[in-house]
């Protein structure tokens, strides 16, 4: 049993997005973070002091641990933006600025 | 946008109040954060996966649609995808009322207001936890966290988790995971049966829901491992496994008892904290960490109101009651007519506080939880300040949280020391006050300088134009 068998999802068509380079398929209405997690990728942040990675943790906006670049627009709460067909979901490097 | 009474956060207590106040003839409007009403309990998932049975996830689900039932039939304004960031009080003259002032999500870069007459609070609260060696790894997440993704998104963090640390949520939380095919390794918590018994009389209430999650946790043959917490967290770029050890009597951990679990996922939690920026900036008075409320869930500030977990951790059921009962009590406020509570909801609310009260009592983290953070462990996770950075402000002299900020930069960050506070009260030994926070959320400079732009004529403030969407 997945959780999408369990709650008897029947989503509408899957579209992808690009995360570092590769596709990675998305359901409409999921959030960045769920579709990264469901695509297995459980990192998209590099810290900015010890550049270690970094994705969800409070799941519900308030940690600010999952900031991720999205479409160029960096520090994006992934647990919070839902993705969109063709976003470009880059790993945030620091602050994600080139500074 | 005008309306009579503004409640913020749409979980059991906003909805609750939303609804009785506008039973009472009361012109309200429902604003939260989130794409759709129902906050964290319960939190349903995102209309675009078309859950044809999304109550296999969720508990008191007759609650829920009664609740939403009673919404869609009211006229209720609901504005969802609206970020409150700060609520001002203004007076034009003639009466006295409130400002809310949020960003319209998901981009957060346009800001609306919302003038209101009164002001219902219900914000909820967030997840404490604890910091220990590995916390910081990937896979490593708060077990609400873990809960409200699975809820929304219908998706789960790894094929096998160990759920721990203390309280209420741990049960809720494992028996979703395995329901939703998540091998749970363990559940990991750190109160004995005995400390619980010790509060049996008040916690009688909550045994028939324990013994129910109980059950579905052995029907997926999941150990629960009591009086035991987790030492550390251990993999590379992401967690790997977890070392756990059993704890004495006095919440130290007993030699030679630890044992390794692996674990793609480590859910956490230690409690709950409210959200009390929005009260704060008002003025409100806070009772240690929560809004101050009096048996009608006024606050001291006239015309605000607060109800649910922004007042005190309780859980859902106590939420509604809370909720219910502000919404009369704003009704008669507005209408110039005598407070009538109801007793069933006073009723409730007394005894799901005492419930609340022994759980907080009973479900306490570790007394010893400081010596497993070792001086090389994170503390504030937005600044990477270490547990050894924020020992040495303590040698250097800091006395309360605002020095050990000032000192280490931990509680600076973007989270604004929401995450790390109770971590750094709990290693100096500080008391745990919330930080006056100007805004609830990072707000885009353009949108403050906006503001700016408006203040000089702003006395007396004209009723602006209807912005967004309504
Ligand atoms: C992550 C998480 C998961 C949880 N999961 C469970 C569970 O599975 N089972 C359980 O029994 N209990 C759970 N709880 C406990 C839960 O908080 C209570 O049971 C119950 O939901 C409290 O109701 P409430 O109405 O007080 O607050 P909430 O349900 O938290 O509702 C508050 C609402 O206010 C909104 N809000 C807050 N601040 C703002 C703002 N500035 N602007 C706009 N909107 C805002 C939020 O988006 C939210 O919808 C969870 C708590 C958390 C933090
Ligand atoms: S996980 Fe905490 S803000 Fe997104």
């Amino acid at each position: 049993m997945n959780p999408l068998e369990l709650a008897r999802a029947r989503p509408g068509p899957a579209f992808t997005v690009e995360f570092d380079g590769r596709r990675v398929p998305a359901l409409p209405g999921r959030t960045v973070a769920a579709v990264l997690w469901e695509a297995g990728v459980t990192s998209w942040r590099s810290t900015r002091r010890g550049g270690r990675p970094r994705g969800v943790f409070c799941g519900i906006g308030v940690c600010f641990d999952c900031l991720v670049t999205v479409n160029d627009r960096p520090g994006q709460r992934a647990c919070l933006v839902p993705a969109r067909p063709g976003d470009v979901i880059r790993t945030q490097e620091g602050t994600g600025h080139a500074d | 946008m005008r309306t009579d009474l503004a409640v913020i956060g749409a979980g059991p207590a906003g909805l609750a109040g939303a609804l009785a106040a506008h039973a009472r003839g009361v012109r309200v409007t429902l604003v939260d954060a989130a794409p759709a009403p129902g906050g964290q309990f319960h939190r349903q998932p995102a209309s675009g996966l078309r859950a044809a049975r999304p109550q296999a996830l969720h508990h008191q689900w007759r609650t829920w649609t009664r609740l939403h039932a009673a919404l869609a039939a009211s006229t209720v304004r609901l504005l969802t995808d609206h970020h409150v960031w700060c609520v001002e009080r203004v007076s034009d003259g003639r009466a006295d009322g409130f400002v809310v002032h949020a960003l319209l999500g998901p981009e957060q870069e346009r800001s609306v207001e919302l003038h209101a007459t009164a002001l219902l609070l219900a914000t909820g609260g967030y997840e404490t936890v604890l910091p220990f060696p590995g916390w910081t790894l990937p896979g490593v997440v708060t077990a609400g966290g873990a809960q409200a993704m699975l809820k929304a998104g219908l998706v789960v963090p790894g094929r096998t988790a160990v759920v721990a640390g203390t309280g209420p949520l741990l049960l809720p939380v494992a028996t979703a995971l395995a329901a939703a095919g998540v091998s749970v390794a363990a559940v990991v918590e750190s109160t004995g049966p005995r400390r619980l018994a010790r509060y049996g009389g008040a916690l009688a209430g909550k045994l028939p829901e324990a013994a129910g999650y109980a059950v579905r946790l052995l029907r997926h043959r999941v150990p629960c491992l009591a009086r035991h917490t987790v030492l550390r967290a251990h993999g590379d770029d992401r967690v790997t496994g977890v070392t756990v050890a059993a704890l004495d009597a006095q919440g130290r951990v007993r030699p030679r008892t630890e044992r390794f679990l692996p674990c793609h996922t480590l859910a956490v939690s230690h409690g709950m904290l409210p959200h009390t920026d929005l009260a704060t900036t008002l003025g409100c008075r806070l009772d240690g960490t929560a809004v101050a409320v009096d048996d009608q869930q006024r606050t001291d500030v006239p015309g605000v109101w607060a109800a649910g977990e922004a007042t005190g951790t309780g859980g859902a059921s106590l939420a509604l009651a809370e909720g219910h009962l502000a919404g009369r009590s704003v009704a008669a406020r507005l209408h110039g007519t005598p407070y009538t509570p109801a007793p069933a909801a006073v009723a409730a609310r007394a005894r799901l506080r005492r419930a609340a009260d022994a759980l907080h009592r009973a479900c306490t983290p570790p007394a010893h939880w400081t010596d497993q953070v070792t001086d090389g462990t994170v503390v504030c996770r937005c600044e990477e300040v270490t547990a050894g950075e924020v020992r040495e402000a303590l040698g250097l002299g800091a006395g309360d949280l605002r020095s050990v900020k000032l000192l280490t930069r931990a509680g600076m960050g973007w989270c604004q020391g929401r995450i790390c506070g109770p971590a750094v009260a709990g290693l100096t030994g500080c008391r745990l006050t919330p930080p006056r926070r100007p805004f609830a959320q990072p707000v885009p400079l353009g949108v403050l300088a906006a503001q700016h732009r408006h203040e000089p004529r702003a006395e007396p403030t004209p009723p602006p134009a209807e912005e967004g969407p309504s």
